[in-house]
């Protein structure tokens, strides 16, 4: 270990769980800042505590707590700059961290697209901090798992697998220019798979919520039981074009990766989808469905994300795609500066607008069909359409004649999201979902969609 | 058409690290003196925190316990065409405890390396291990491991890319990309340099005390063709595998030698024939099909998942259970051979112990064409103790227990898991020479596969079509399915030891919460028969 002896000595903790106040957090940042001897220092600072519990096969697997915290200080000398991060808070540590990213930066070369640090700056108030999440005990989370353990256990030819995971925390952010952030959060999601004995059948339900309260573990756990009992036997069949009823978990695991083609420099360069043939970008052109809206909002209250991004600009109100026209791409202060345009931060906490059809109704509607409840592994196959393959998982049903008649065997699909929001048939409640890929604050409604492309059939449960 | 010959030059010379500059050989020859004293002994602080923690959890009344106090760097340089975008260190340093209570395990960690932090991290082990309490069947038990009371191990390199100024990073970055930017129709390069540095020091109540410092070296680089009406646009990227390795691996694979290669085929690619779908033989490079054994063959014989321990991410695995799969399934033919391990120089998950305190061994996971083993912890060896009987081998883990920072808790993760090498001295010329009809597959790009690992989809970076044993140009817009046990059993012909080289990933992710682990994987190229080409092109 190079470190030295003096990593280990007190001083290091700011409190027994990391966790600061708005007051003491900017104290602390201040602090940092006034040891920069460089032109510039931007520091952001992230700490607290999460509890997790795992379980597999009806038993608890792995459990534990981590209490961790990480300073970032980036160094500016015009424009050269560089960042270093350190989790050790000593005086000695942090003074060190100042100095290292003083020194890399002066090495660096500069950076010609360098932009000034924010001065201070005005932010929505976002109530994400909720005490009956930050006071839970192991006892509390062990309770929680055997929600469904015992559900299994007692069932008989069912195995759960599922994993809980709580904390409380906060980031903050400050500059010598001014500027101070502070963001406190908690956190609570809940992730279930209840397989059945035989190995037939498979199926998957999640929540997720700051709000500890807000997470029905039953709900999830009778949910999960269904479908994987529901999934038993699945029957193949032929791969191709359907019309496809998509959970909400399952459209935000396709819709929320719009979110990495909406590069306005990518589209301004020629190298995106929402570049034009011929030069310039489709903005203000409509690109889908036009009952699809999709927008940023940290404040909503099913979203409740952070509202400023890593370099402090305010996050607010964004929206991308207003019925179905494609509003605004996603600008980077330099990008924006270029463009004379206003930088808008990225996607973030996102949501799309929805409809009031019920699933019922959606299935009651359709003559052939697949329910689908969420989407695996999925992998960009062609950045120029937004082309993604996957396959669905844990609970994949066939409709016939408006009716849920047997599961059907997990497929693989090859379809971007684009095409499948110009294909909607019908649009449902938007709700907070659980566990898409990408993860996050996302929102989506149910949708049901033609002409999904199905490309394989995978015998996998 | 731009050689694939050159391509295999260039990783044939990154592979043998041929040391070109004389600063290397100076380096090279100092380092070599250096390590002739053998890597450090265990600071005796950190050993008396450990101790500390190890103690706690014997008051406790923990059956087991062992503790980690690690340093995990890592270091980012990020450039786009002639600037540099960004330069990142980011440090951390705590304890992770664990402790085995009753048969249940606790886990706490805590960045304060005070004796009362550590102390407290254990206690919070403690407390959770008591929450959890098992029911007497279900209680964990370890495979016996031999104690090593001073194991030291480093990582084999010659410069520690910690040590490189920064400035000297950037150049080389800068230099390649402005190579690449020379190539008419390329508009855009991307590349980074990607350093990791762990220093780990491990304890267990057997008596095992380990200090690690593991070094992992890479070079992302994209480059990316535009074709002037904005209609396609084509990115050649992968190009350097990352390795286990100081940062004298990354000069010795040429970048500024070869990105005006990589950029004109990026360029090449824009004109491309786009692939007409159907069954091709194809033939796959090693810088293709390590992904391909990673996803195929790796996951599904990680033991963990096959006993449905991943059931709520990973997945399970279609090798499942093992009582019906080992020593009986075909998969592949008879000459396929599949080695994990963690000790091959280079591979990303070449350690000296694992983080059970266990000296991994090599073991063959799958011989002559037939299942013969998992991926194990040593929680996980008793499992298949009924089959270890069976072959006359001790119930021991193989030693793939990680984590991959001292704030998560370790489990099992894969270790280098690779092809072996044919009998005959063939290679990828012999492979296209015997080739009626097919498609030559370079480098790996898009990869999906279900939790079972059955139906996989995997594109990959050039695609050169193969007619009558020659190839005869350049496709586009390939994408292969495969059913696992069905495409390895396609496998007819394999390059020989000559032909050997290993791709890796630093990202592989798996457990709740999410960890991640860097791997390896050795092949050789490879031959597979009558596989099913879709075309992913589409029309926005």
């Amino acid at each position: 270990m190079s470190a030295p002896r003096s990593l280990f000595g007190k001083g290091s903790m700011l409190s027994p769980n990391d966790m600061l106040s708005r007051a003491e957090a900017q104290a602390f940042v201040e602090r940092v800042v006034k040891l920069s001897r460089a032109d510039t220092i931007g520091v952001s600072l992230g700490g607290g505590y999460t509890g997790n519990i795992r379980f597999a096969a009806n038993r608890i697997s792995t459990s534990g707590g981590v209490t961790n915290s990480q300073l970032v200080v980036q160094s500016g000398y015009g424009p050269k700059h560089a960042v270093v991060t350190t989790s050790d808070f000593s005086p000695a540590g942090l003074e060190r961290a100042v100095r290292q990213s003083e020194a890399i930066a002066k090495l660096a070369p500069d950076d010609p697209e360098d932009m000034p640090l924010l001065p201070p700056q005005q932010y929505t108030n976002v109530d994400a901090y909720f005490d009956t999440t930050a006071n839970l005990t192991p006892a509390d989370r062990a309770a929680a798992a055997h929600t469904a353990i015992d559900a299994a256990r007692r069932a008989g030819d069912l195995a759960a697998a599922g994993f809980i995971v709580a904390g409380s925390g906060y980031s903050a952010i400050a500059s010598n220019t001014g500027m101070y952030a502070y963001f406190p959060s908690t956190s609570a999601n809940y992730q279930l798979t209840v397989r059945t004995n035989d190995g037939t059948g498979s199926g998957w339900a999640g929540a997720d919520h700051p709000d500890w309260r807000q997470i029905d573990f039953k709900a999830v756990s009778d949910r999960a039981i269904e479908k994987a009992r529901a999934s038993r036997n699945p029957v193949a069949i032929e791969p191709g074009r359907y019309t496809v009823i998509l959970e909400p978990q399952a459209v935000g695991d396709l819709v929320q990766l719009l979110a990495f083609a909406l590069d306005a420099r990518s589209a301004d360069e020629g190298r995106s989808p929402f570049a034009k043939q011929g030069g310039g970008t489709k903005t203000g052109e409509k690109i889908v469905d036009p009952r699809v809206t999709i927008f940023s909002d940290p404040a909503d209250p099913q979203l409740l994300g952070q509202p400023w991004n890593g370099e402090g600009l305010p996050l607010n109100r964004e929206v991308w795609i207003e019925n179905g026209v494609l509003k605004q791409l996603q600008y980077s202060r330099f990008w924006a500066r270029k463009k004379n345009a206003r930088p808008n931060g990225g996607l973030g906490a996102v949501k799309m607008m929805g409809g009031d059809a019920t699933t019922e109704q959606m299935i009651a509607s359709t003559p052939r069909g697949i329910l689908v409840t969420r989407l695996w592994y999925l992998r960009q196959v062609d950045p120029r359409t937004v082309l993604y393959t996957g396959l669905t998982r844990d609970g994949t049903f066939l409709i016939e004649n408006g009716k849920i008649t047997r599961a059907v065997k997990n497929l693989r699909f090859n379809e971007s999201p684009l095409f499948m929001l110009n294909n909607l048939e019908m649009l449902g409640r938007p709700e907070r979902v659980a566990g898409t890929e990408a993860g996050g604050n996302v929102v989506f409604p149910t949708l049901k969609v033609r002409d999904f492309n199905f490309t394989s059939l995978s015998d996998a449960v | 058409m731009t050689s694939r010959r050159d391509f295999l030059k260039a990783g044939a010379a990154a592979s043998a690290l041929a040391v070109a500059n004389p600063a290397l050989a100076r380096a090279e020859a100092l380092a070599q003196r250096a390590s002739s004293a053998g890597p450090p002994p265990m600071d005796p602080a950190v050993r008396e925190l450990l101790m500390e923690a190890l103690n706690a959890a014997k008051l406790g009344g923990a059956e087991f316990a062992d503790a980690r106090i690690g340093r995990y760097r890592n270091n980012y340089v990020i450039t786009r065409e002639q600037q540099i975008v960004n330069v990142v260190d980011t440090d951390t340093l705590g304890v992770g405890v664990r402790v085995l209570l009753n048969g249940t395990w606790g886990f706490g960690a805590s960045r304060d390396l005070s004796k009362a932090g550590v102390v407290a991290a254990t206690r919070e082990a403690l407390a959770i291990a008591k929450a959890n309490a098992l029911p007497a069947a279900d209680r964990v038990r370890l495979a016996p491991a031999t104690p090593t009371p001073d194991g030291r191990y480093v990582t084999p390199h010659t410069i520690d890319p910690f040590t490189v100024p920064i400035e000297q990073k950037a150049d080389l970055l800068i230099r390649a990309n402005a190579e690449a930017m020379k190539v008419p129709g390329v508009k855009y390069v991307n590349s980074n340099m990607f350093f990791v540095k762990e220093e780990k020091n491990y304890a267990n109540t057997d008596g095992t005390f380990t200090t690690q410092t593991v070094l992992r070296s890479w070079l992302p680089f994209a480059a990316t063709a535009v074709k002037p009406d904005f209609t396609d646009f084509q990115t050649r990227t992968n190009v350097i595998q990352p390795a286990a390795r100081g940062y004298e691996y990354l000069v010795n694979a040429r970048p500024v030698e070869h990105a005006r290669q990589w950029g004109e085929e990026a360029a090449e690619l824009l004109k491309a024939k786009s692939v007409d779908v159907g069954r091709y033989d194809l033939v796959l490079h090693p810088s293709h099909l390590w992904l391909t054994i990673h996803e195929s063959i790796a996951h599904p014989t990680e033991l963990d998942r096959a006993m449905g321990y991943e059931a709520n991410y990973a997945g399970t695995s279609f090798l499942a259970p093992p009582r019906e799969k080992l020593g009986k399934f075909r998969y592949g033919p008879s000459f396929m051979n599949i080695q994990g391990d963690r000790s091959q120089e280079g591979g990303c998950a070449t350690i000296g112990w694992d983080d059970d305190g266990v000296k991994p061994d090599e073991f063959l996971i799958i011989r002559n064409g037939i299942v013969n083993d998992y991926q194990t912890t040593r929680e996980q060896a008793p499992m298949l103790d009924w089959w270890y009987a069976s072959q006359k081998r001790p119930v021991r883990s193989h030693g793939c227990c990680h984590s991959d920072s001292w704030s998560d808790v370790q489990f099992q993760r894969m270790p280098n898991v690779s092809l072996l090498p044919g009998t005959k001295d063939i290679g990828w010329d012999d492979l296209i020479a015997a080739t009626d009809r097919g498609i030559a597959i370079v480098g790996d790009g898009s990869f999906s596969i279900d939790q079972q690992r059955y139906n996989a989809q995997f594109g990959g970076q050039l695609f050169y079509e193969i007619k009558g044993g020659k190839i005869v140009g350049m496709l586009k817009d390939v994408a292969y399915q495969m059913r696992t046990p069905d495409f390895w059993n396609s496998m007819d012909m394999i390059g020989g030891r000559k032909s050997y080289e290993m791709g890796a990933s630093f990202f592989d992710g798996k457990g709740q919460p999410g960890q991640v682990n860097a791997v390896s994987h050795g092949c050789v190229p490879s031959r597979f028969r009558n596989v099913n080409v879709i075309n992913t092109g589409r029309k926005a």
